[in-house]
């Protein structure tokens, strides 16, 4: 398909779709809407818990949909063995903190239920690099453990709220309010050191994991499958791309395992968000394994320097009376080798044009030419 | 590549205070403390660039990415919830968010209270959390003149040492949470340009240990 005349989004959505096609996962339609219910019982999933509601001429409360895992984790049966491969590109309507108010957002992403093993989740990040380096060669994707996390969280032995609390300064990189939470919260010390030196450690698998291995609380089969995922990616060229970082923190009443957060320099919030998410499909009584990601295309509206010099390429002026079947031709000649025409009375307020010419009898004259 | 580190101050008083702890933590830029109007200094050699805002709005310029770092009050974090990285207490500009009542005041625990505050999402977080009923009346300034007006029965306010409140005969009842200067880093910044954000860090770290928390 010619991609010439798309917008960047446009594009970056056609890349996307290819990467994933390439990979074996099929897209996924859905409606606008869906029952209010699926929502309201999975609140604390959504980024927003705020949703546009309506009700159907059936009495039904409907939502205009603010999430899109939730449904395909909904409209999928558990099946031995295989995993269902899914992308999709839809609109979500969300609150926007920017705009304080409801938003309508284009996310593209993939979704890969079923028996998620190793080579499941390594194909998932490298997508998710891929997705990346699709938008800049300039990107990051952290990636962090959630069962290193909570097994050390767990260490400190406090309550929900001091652990609501505590995941909060994980997810600030925030190592001084972390102490003196926990010990107020009379936390083991020994807990509280390795938690502090958690938040600090970030970098490069190779030189995070070896201080990884060497921390007792960290679970030892969650740090090998993060060397294990992390060595697959390097192999393929893509572990320059990866950085250990354990700020990321997703829910853990819904992420478990692997979770992971891009960005793209130049866009000032992660442009990529994904993780596994067992414990959703467990309350959503599925049993089969989950992991996916979510690619923001709203956050990069502004990020393509691509700014259009002109509105149009030509604008045909013509006097009223001049047959409609010669300006139909002379139009059509223009605009033959793809660039665009307009044709008009007078040349409208404030429009950018490339060059004006006149249509005086069959002939087209040039009366200015600006490139 | 752009890897110039872009460095939000806080105009006023704490600015000059940071900008030195900076300076002592090798980020320097000569030309900030030259007497003029100018809101933007760089240091070329060093790739700086440092720009003073108003002290509310640092958090808006690093969240948004203007700015990859910068130093703002929690406060100011506490009452926006910014979405950044909050890296390091520089334990300067400390303060305390206080609860605050006319010396007579008595609280009636049958009455919704009435508490006046420029930090509403505080206040309304603080009184949550004790599972009081509270009526929030949103002021700009000059909060310490609700309670004396019978605008409100108490206030929610930054202290320091606590003298406009006794020259208005009020005084603290409860410490809602201490305050200082905190160092924050823009998310995606700190991928970006993660060697130098790291070094701020430590540099800055190092000048305030020993530094009574």
């Amino acid at each position: 398909m010619e991609t010439g005349t798309m917008k960047y989004e446009e594009r970056l959505v056609f890349a996307l779709r290819a990467l994933y096609r390439r990979f074996g996962y099929r897209q996924f339609k859905m409606r606008k809407f869906e029952e209010y219910d699926l929502y309201a019982r999975n609140k604390d999933f959504l980024i927003s818990d705020n949703i546009i509601t309506f009700t159907d001429l059936n009495g039904k409360l409907m939502a205009l949909k603010p999430d899109v895992t939730l449904s395909i984790v909904r409209s999928g049966t558990d099946a031995d063995g295989g995993v269902q491969k899914v992308y999709y590109n839809e609109t979500v309507y969300r609150v926007s903190a920017a705009a304080r108010g409801f938003r309508e957002m284009a996310q593209s992403g993939v979704e890969c239920i079923g028996a998620v093993d190793d080579f499941c989740l390594a194909e998932t990040l490298m997508l998710a690099v891929e997705s990346l380096r699709t938008i800049s060669p300039d990107c990051v994707l952290d990636v962090s453990h959630l069962d290193i996390v909570s097994a050390l969280v767990d260490a400190l032995g406090v309550g929900d709220d001091v652990r609501r609390d505590v995941l909060k300064c994980i997810g600030e990189k925030n190592p001084h309010e972390l102490e003196a939470l926990c010990r107020a919260a009379g936390a083991d010390a020994g807990a509280i050191a390795d938690l502090k030196q958690l938040v600090q450690t970030s970098g490069a698998p190779a030189q995070v994991l070896p201080a990884l291995k060497a921390m007792d609380r960290a679970p030892a089969a969650a740090v090998e499958q993060l060397e294990t995922l992390t060595a697959a990616l390097d192999a393929l060229g893509l572990g320059d791309y990866l950085r250990i970082d354990f700020s990321v923190v997703g829910d853990m009443r819904y992420y478990n395992g692997v979770v992971f957060k891009g960005f793209v320099s130049g866009v000032p919030a992660g442009v990529l968000s994904g993780g596994q998410y067992d414990k959703l499909m467990r309350k959503m009584r599925r049993s089969a394994r989950a992991v996916g990601f979510a690619v923001y295309l709203d956050q990069l509206e502004r990020f393509s320097s691509e700014a259009e010099d002109y509105d149009v390429d030509t604008v045909l002026l013509y006097a009223p009376g001049t047959s409609a079947t010669a300006l139909l031709r002379a139009v059509r000649a223009l605009s033959a080798d793809g660039r665009s025409v307009t044709a008009q009375h007078t040349v409208p307020e404030k429009l950018r044009f490339r060059r004006l010419v006149r249509l005086d009898g069959d002939e087209v004259k040039i009366i200015e030419q600006n490139a | 590549m752009n890897k110039t580190l872009n460095i939000a101050l806080p105009k006023g008083r704490l600015g000059d205070k940071v900008y030195a702890m900076f300076a002592r933590a090798g980020f320097e830029c000569p030309d900030i403390l030259e007497e003029n109007r100018k809101l933007v200094f760089e240091n070329a050699a060093l790739g700086l660039r440092y720009f003073w805002v108003k002290p509310s709005d640092v958090a808006v310029y690093v969240e948004r990415g203007a700015a990859d770092v910068g130093v703002a009050g929690k406060d100011i974090l506490l009452e926006y919830a910014p979405d950044v990285y909050e890296m390091l207490d520089l334990k300067v500009g400390k303060c305390r968010m206080c609860v605050a009542a006319p010396t007579d005041f008595r609280d009636d625990r049958r009455r919704t209270l009435r508490v006046a505050t420029k930090f509403t999402n505080i206040a309304a977080g603080y009184y949550a959390s004790l599972g009081r009923d509270i009526d929030i009346i949103h002021l700009n300034g000059s909060v310490e003149i609700a309670p004396i007006l019978g605008l409100s029965d108490v206030i929610v306010d930054i202290v320091e040492t606590g003298r406009t409140l006794r020259e208005n005969h009020l005084e603290v009842r409860e410490t809602v949470v201490p305050i200082s200067a905190r160092l924050i880093a823009n998310k995606a910044s700190y991928e970006f340009k993660r060697e130098k954000i790291d070094a701020l860090r430590a540099g800055l770290a190092r000048g305030t240990e020993g530094t009574e928390a």
